[in-house]
């Protein structure tokens, strides 16, 4: 009896776990892997233990936990590796750091990256203070840890999560300074129009708007410019809209504009990645079903593309279902084929949302050549304008080089979007032309003191 | 907002972050620069860190001072040292009784 | 569409080795078109280790060394830019009796070559270099080398050469080469013909290819030296670190990172493509922390690999063809062209254009592989 094909399934968010799930179903027992001691990803994140907190709207406290006892059914199914960190893959075989901080590597027949997405940024002045966080951040805060990341708290930026966000603070009781958005009223008429086809989340962002409303919180809509105020932490925002210029005091800033899948390993796996053209972020490039260029390995959700979280369940499925196909096991085509109706949908809607929430290129373009783009090196705008034009350079990699933005400790994940947009802008060249910055393994932090788990028996 | 108060006194900034409504968990002592604190069970280090200090200081050469940015292990923002000689992600690492945290240690060995 | 362009010199390579020569037939006004399969300094010469040393060369290389490092001790003025070289001293440690014994010998012979060494016993490197791990034999220590930034480098000097007058083409990968009666014609990607009189071989991992094209037997292996680099932390370690034998070798730059170095990653000399080995970069680690105890605390936060060409005999292959006339080779670094490059720039201006150079070559001519041997390796 030959042995079962090894699938590896990278992060155990909505995607990987519905992955999982289908996968065992079928017999396969996948190794699922993820860097956090419980599953859930972010949107599910496993909350601290004792926490009280009122009603908050999108939010069901017992999804998370829901989440993890799915897990509990499939353990004696599916080979489950918590607190492991996958930071490299070469070949077919990737390299992960365990529970104990030791290293060590697997084969796999089959990949399939869940590796989810960050928030996306666009750096404005004092973004680096100390009290400035992602919209992300505040909800983990929120939702996990039961805090609040400041007394008095500016959400800005574009997106959904700005108003969830802003809301569900509101509803926890936190004081709201202001909701300021890029987008504008005819960007939310979209919105509405785009939502149509899913009643739940346009009521969701009803309510959301009610509950700000109610709590008499301020919305700027329109933001041409931000500035964050403050010596050395946050005392208040700036925010210009039209002709008006308001300054909002606050102890704490929320930003962000929309995500970014994360494509480390996608990258390091040599899959093909192509810059997406509404966003401008490098997406990979997949068929229908979450195969990526790369025979053997697969993609799905917030990690893949930017069809929105409600799809990530539904990708992760089809991918499974793809994997099965691909090693010519049972398969469901009826199955696939209500997933391909239901990604379509969601796709469509995910398009609508960024139609009315569109990333503020007009903002990343003003960037002023003071603002510092890479907070881990702490280079500016202006230096790397600089090195364009005296150098002529307009390769991101080679920008990088010269700059040492994305050099730093983050690996260019935060500065990564920004630092492409700004030398395409400044040196005439396309996305395409100007490129991404190349994966590097390790993609998390290594402790140089790391071991290897298979320490006898090393050999380079 | 000046850190002196109308007597000189260096006035200890706010901490960052607030908890919210009731905790019903077990406390947990740690410390930081030998100073006594707590924090509840399951906090991250971060959490529990930023309840007690507005910020987590600064890391290696760059004098900037931190107080988190994505807090789920992006933005490598958040890294502490701690007195065993550890260096950990504090957002991503669990709080745990007894952890020594050092923010304004001065650094004679890395 | 063909894009015909004629110079007197066609370098092919525009990594640090043929900017810099581009640089110096430029300064002496000799036009020269520089063909570039991708970015100048795009492969080893933008992500090699960095080390400007003459410490631990075979003898052979040190007339070379010695003109390199004159050179980048005003490396500033001749390129008009910062390549951030600092002479912070090379310190090559010695494990047991017998590697200690070589740095011995190793000071003594390049005395005569100007390269001035001082010995230290296990006390002296534990005094000056307190952050030194235990078990060291000793150390050899030469003050007046030191290190560079070698992504800024070859950009750098690619603008000199450029504000000089030469015509540095990127993107163009030479596709076909053949004699004609002038001299050479080359077809490069993206349509473009380039006629010269002379042909210099720049072309690193390349250059044995290169010189394939044109009949004449060099050899060379493809090796992908493996590198690694730590968080910022603060400045410490001020000497660039490397072992008497093959080992590990790390600096620190002053913003804090350190850079590693060791062993292996792979490499495909088909696409040019390679990539660093977790399993090496593991091992140097280990190493690395059994010199440098402390660094047992960092974190590495990025790994890499660079393509580069080696000889059999680790020497690089400089000078006129054995072969072909009006070719010059220039590759073949194994490792350790970085330091070199600048200087080879100014030899192989002064062989093309004077027919001979101040500066002795002897050990690293073509023809000590043999006449156009056939199946040499």
């Amino acid at each position: 009896m030959s042995p079962l094909p090894t699938v590896v399934i990278v992060g155990a968010g909505p995607a990987g776990i519905a992955a999982a799930r289908r996968l065992a179903e079928a017999g396969l027992r996948p190794m699922l892997l993820d860097r956090e001691p419980a599953v859930g990803g972010q949107i599910l994140r496993q909350q601290a233990p004792g926490i009280e907190l009122p009603p908050l709207p999108g939010f069901d406290p017992a999804a998370g936990p829901r989440m993890r006892s799915d897990l509990e059914a499939l353990r004696d199914r599916i080979d489950w590796y918590p607190s492991t960190t996958v930071i490299a893959i070469e070949g077919n075989r990737l390299w992960a750091i365990g529970p104990s901080g030791e290293i060590d590597s697997t084969g796999w027949d089959r990949l399939l990256v869940c590796t989810g997405a960050h928030d996306r940024l666009v750096p404005v002045p004092g973004w680096t203070l100390p009290g400035v966080v992602t919209l992300g951040a505040a909800q983990i805060a929120l939702k996990t840890q039961g805090c609040a990341v400041g007394r008095r708290i500016a959400f800005v930026g574009t997106g959904p999560l700005l108003y969830l966000s802003a809301a569900q603070h509101v509803a926890a009781g936190c004081d709201v300074a202001v909701v300021a958005d890029t987008s504008g009223v005819g960007d939310a008429a979209a919105a509405v129009a785009g939502l149509l086809g899913d009643r739940a989340r346009l009521a969701l962002g009803l309510r959301c708007l009610r509950i700000l409303a109610r709590a008499g919180v301020r919305r700027v809509r329109r933001v041409t410019a931000l500035a964050v105020e403050g010596d050395d932490r946050v005392t208040g925002l700036v925010i210009h809209a039209g002709r008006r210029r308001t300054t909002f005091p606050c102890d704490a800033v929320a930003i962000g504009f929309g995500l970014v899948p994360q494509t480390q390993l996608l990258d390091l796996a040599g899959v093909e990645l192509a810059p997406e053209s509404r966003s401008g972020l490098w997406l990979p490039v997949l068929d229908a079903a979450g195969r990526t260029s790369m025979p053997g390995v697969y993609a799905a959700g917030d990690g893949a593309t930017l069809a929105g979280a409600e799809a990530a369940g539904l990708m992760g499925e089809r991918a499974a279902l793809a994997v099965l196909e691909d090693l010519h096991l049972a398969s469901d085509r009826d199955r696939a084929a209500w997933l391909d109706r239901e990604l379509a949908r969601h796709a469509g809607l995910a398009r609508a949302l960024a139609r009315a929430f569109p990333f503020p290129t007009r903002l990343e373009e003003s960037i002023d050549d003071a603002t510092v783009i890479c907070r881990c090196e702490g280079v500016t705008a202006g230096a790397v304008r600089s090195a364009v034009g005296e150098f002529d350079a307009g390769e991101v990699n080679r920008l990088k080089a010269l700059t040492r933005c994305g050099m730093g400790r983050c690996q260019g994940r935060i500065c990564g979007p920004v630092l492409a947009r700004l030398v395409a802008r400044a040196s005439g060249r396309s996305l395409a032309e100007v490129g991404r910055l190349r994966a590097q393994a390790p993609v998390e932090p290594l402790p140089a003191r790391t071991r290897r788990a298979d320490a006898a028996d090393a050999t380079p | 907002m000046a850190d002196t108060d109308e007597a000189g006194e260096r006035r200890v900034p706010a901490p960052r972050l607030v908890r919210l409504g009731r905790r019903s968990a077990a406390r947990v002592a740690f410390t930081i620069d030998d100073e006594a604190a707590e924090g509840f069970e399951g906090d991250t280090l971060l959490t529990a860190i930023l309840t007690n200090r507005s910020d987590l200081g600064a890391i290696g050469p760059d004098p900037r001072r931190r107080a988190g940015f994505c807090l789920m292990g992006i933005c490598q923002d958040c890294w502490v040292r701690l007195a065993d000689g550890r260096r950990v992600r504090a957002c991503t690492t669990r709080l745990e009784p007894g952890m020594a945290v050092l923010l304004e240690a001065v650094e004679v060995h890395w | 569409m063909t894009t015909r362009l004629e110079a007197e010199v066609c370098v092919v390579g525009g990594g640090l080795v043929g900017c810099a020569t581009a640089l110096h037939l430029a300064m002496r006004r000799v036009p020269c078109i520089v063909l570039e399969r991708g970015l100048c300094g795009g492969q080893a010469s933008g992500v090699n280790y960095g080390g400007v040393r003459r410490q631990g060369r075979t003898l052979a290389e040190l007339p070379l060394a010695d003109r390199a490092r004159r050179l980048w001790g005003r490396l500033a003025r001749l390129v008009d830019g910062d390549c951030e070289f600092r002479a912070t001293g090379h310190l090559r440690l010695a494990r047991d009796a017998a590697e200690l014994a070589g740095l011995e010998r190793w000071a003594a012979e390049a005395r005569s070559f100007g390269v001035a060494c001082e010995i230290l016993g296990p006390d002296r490197l534990a005094e000056r270099w307190p952050w030194l791990g235990p078990g060291l034999a000793g150390g050899s220590f030469c003050a007046d080398d030191g290190q560079a930034n070698p992504r800024l480098a070859t950009p750098l000097f690619a603008r000199a050469a450029r504000r000089h007058g030469a015509r540095i083409i990127e993107q163009r990968a030479v596709l076909a080469v053949e004699r004609i009666p002038s001299g050479f014609h080359l077809q490069a990607a993206g349509g473009l013909e380039v006629r010269a009189r002379i042909l210099v071989n720049a072309a690193g991992a390349w250059g044995p290819g290169l010189a394939a094209l044109l009949g004449e037997r060099l050899p060379g292996e493809v090796i992908a030296p493996n590198m690694l680099v730590s968080e910022p932390l603060p400045y410490r370690i001020e000497p660039n670190l490397g072992m008497a034998g093959p080992g590990v070798y790390l600096r620190q730059i002053p913003s804090g990172s350190v850079i590693f170095g060791g062993g292996r990653g792979t490499a495909d000399p088909e696409t040019g493509r390679c990539r660093p080995l977790l399993a090496t970069s593991l091992a140097t680690l280990e190493e690395a922390c059994r010199i440098v105890p402390d660094l047992a605390r960092a974190t590495i936060i990025r790994t890499w690999a660079g393509i580069e060409g080696r000889t059999p005999d680790d020497l690089p292959v400089i000078g006129a063809s054995a072969t072909v006339p009006g070719l010059f080779h220039a590759f073949g670094f194994s490792g350790h062209g970085f330091m070199l490059a600048p200087a080879v720039g100014a030899v192989l201006a002064e062989l093309v254009l004077d027919g001979h150079s101040s500066t002795s070559l002897a050990g690293l001519a073509p023809s000590r592989f043999g006449v156009g041997r056939a199946g040499s390796t």
